[in-house]
């Protein structure tokens, strides 16, 4: 039993080990202590999808899930996904897309996108938006996201 | 908000997770897949001085099947049960619900013990295992209790779990038949403002019928008298849709500023005929 515990995990291909709080859920941890602040925190009740990340190959909510439940797991972040490429398409169609506007919005909303493209999804316009209908953008009305990643599915299949 | 501080607790067996659920008294939760207790501390809602969380019990997760049977560990995430081709294809009514519970990331995290536990008026879980007539096993100090879906929920968030006890697996017969759920909800992934979980063992004519309704009342319902009202009959006759939405006439509907009890009645019978007649082809 205690209030702050030590935990170790790979994040982004990197071994972290720290002693948290066990209060601290996994995207503030992410946040303030490895660094990494592409994760965004916003409605910190699983709502709106700022903060989704990947945890041993599925998507999660960094929000509903603590620190100390992350021990021994492997993190993968937005910073990850565009360092080893894979969001490296899906983020240009966004951008030329202009399916961003603030920005907030946007890590959660390519790590579930990417989530969708990489389990197969097709360039389904009504599946596209049921998938991420948990993922806020309070900005682009969704038009322009949807676009992007049609687009990025488009090129994908051509490049294969 | 963040969540109020607590003592933190990870039992490896489920024999440890039960003595601290005793010896925390009233003031110890259980972590499942924390996807609702979670923002309810960070609300401040619900504030547990100690979690104890089931997420290293290897007993607790996992798909069996035995005799006709399906045993389904109250730990196992719905991701894992989406990733069960064979669970899918034997439990249509299962295969239909799961998408429709919150989103990709919820599910991945998400349990199926947990969302019995909880009893969340408008969860589908809760009315798919008593349409498909699934058995609920708790441990406790005193031992294992098995308790029908049907008898385990009793009121809003209330459920005939003690306070001492953990969930520890959901037994669902394997029987085949037909199954779907259909609901009506804002947006995909939103609570449903009423939805209802419809089981069958065959609709050609209807046999077998259970439908259990969730988002109408504070706790999912199955009436014994749409059973009995579309026992025999074939497609969705008129006199026994009559014989439903009497049924449905004098429930003590939710009221609340999503919507009013009167249109959630009026969804109930709207949500029986959309499921029955998309079973019927």
């Amino acid at each position: 039993m205690s209030r702050s515990t030590e935990i170790s995990m790979r994040v982004n291909g990197e071994q972290i080990r720290a002693t948290v709080p066990v209060r601290q859920n996994l995207v503030d941890f992410l946040r303030h202590h490895v660094g990494l602040t592409g994760s965004h925190v916003g409605c910190e009740h699983g709502v709106c999808g700022a903060c989704t990340l990947e945890v041993d190959g599925a998507p999660v909510r960094g929000c509903l899930m603590l620190a100390v439940q992350a021990d021994g797991a492997e993190i993968t972040t937005i910073e990850g996904f565009a360092a080893s490429g894979r969001s490296v398409r899906l983020a240009d169609a966004f951008a030329r897309h202009n399916a961003l506007q603030c920005g907030f919005c946007t890590p959660g909303m390519l790590t579930s996108a990417l989530s969708y493209i990489e389990g197969g999804g097709g360039a389904d316009r009504t599946a596209i938006r049921e998938h991420l209908s948990g993922n806020y953008c309070r900005c682009t009305g969704y038009q322009a996201i949807v676009e992007a990643i049609c687009d990025a599915i488009a090129q994908e299949e051509a490049a294969a | 908000m963040k969540a109020p501080d607590f003592d933190y607790l990870r039992p490896a067996s489920l024999d440890e997770a039960v003595a601290a659920l005793a010896a925390g008294g009233g003031d110890a939760a259980l972590l499942a897949g924390g996807q609702s207790l979670m923002p309810m501390m960070n609300f401040r809602i619900a504030n547990p001085t100690q979690l104890i969380d089931l997420g290293a019990i290897a007993a607790l997760r996992g798909i069996t099947r035995a005799k006709g049977v399906v045993r389904i560990g109250a730990m196992t995430r719905y991701r894992d049960l989406e990733g069960d081709a064979a669970l899918l294809s034997d439990l249509p009514l299962l295969a239909k619900a799961l998408p429709l519970i919150a989103h990709e990331a919820i599910r991945t995290r998400g349990t199926l013990g947990g969302s019995l536990a909880l009893a969340d008026p408008a969860a589908e879980m809760p009315a798919v295992m008593m349409a498909l007539g699934a058995t609920i096993d708790l441990v406790g100090p005193k031992g294992l209790r098995r308790i029908a879906a049907d008898a385990f929920f009793l009121g809003l968030y209330d459920t005939a779990r003690a306070a001492d006890e953990v969930i520890t697996a959901i037994e669902i017969p394997l029987g085949g038949g037909i199954g779907t759920v259909y609901e009506l909800a804002p947006r995909h992934g939103d609570y449903a403002l009423a939805g209802v979980a419809v089981q069958a063992t065959s609709s050609a004519p209807w046999s077998g019928l259970r439908a259990a309704f969730f988002g109408i009342t504070d706790r999912p319902i199955m009436l014994d008298a749409i059973s009995a009202a579309f026992e025999g009959q074939r497609g969705v006759p008129e006199a026994a849709m009559q014989a439903a939405q009497a049924a449905l006439a004098d429930l003590d509907y939710l009221n609340d500023a999503r919507t009013d009890g009167a249109t959630r009645r009026h969804y109930a019978g709207v949500v029986l005929q959309r499921a029955l007649k998309e079973l019927l082809g």
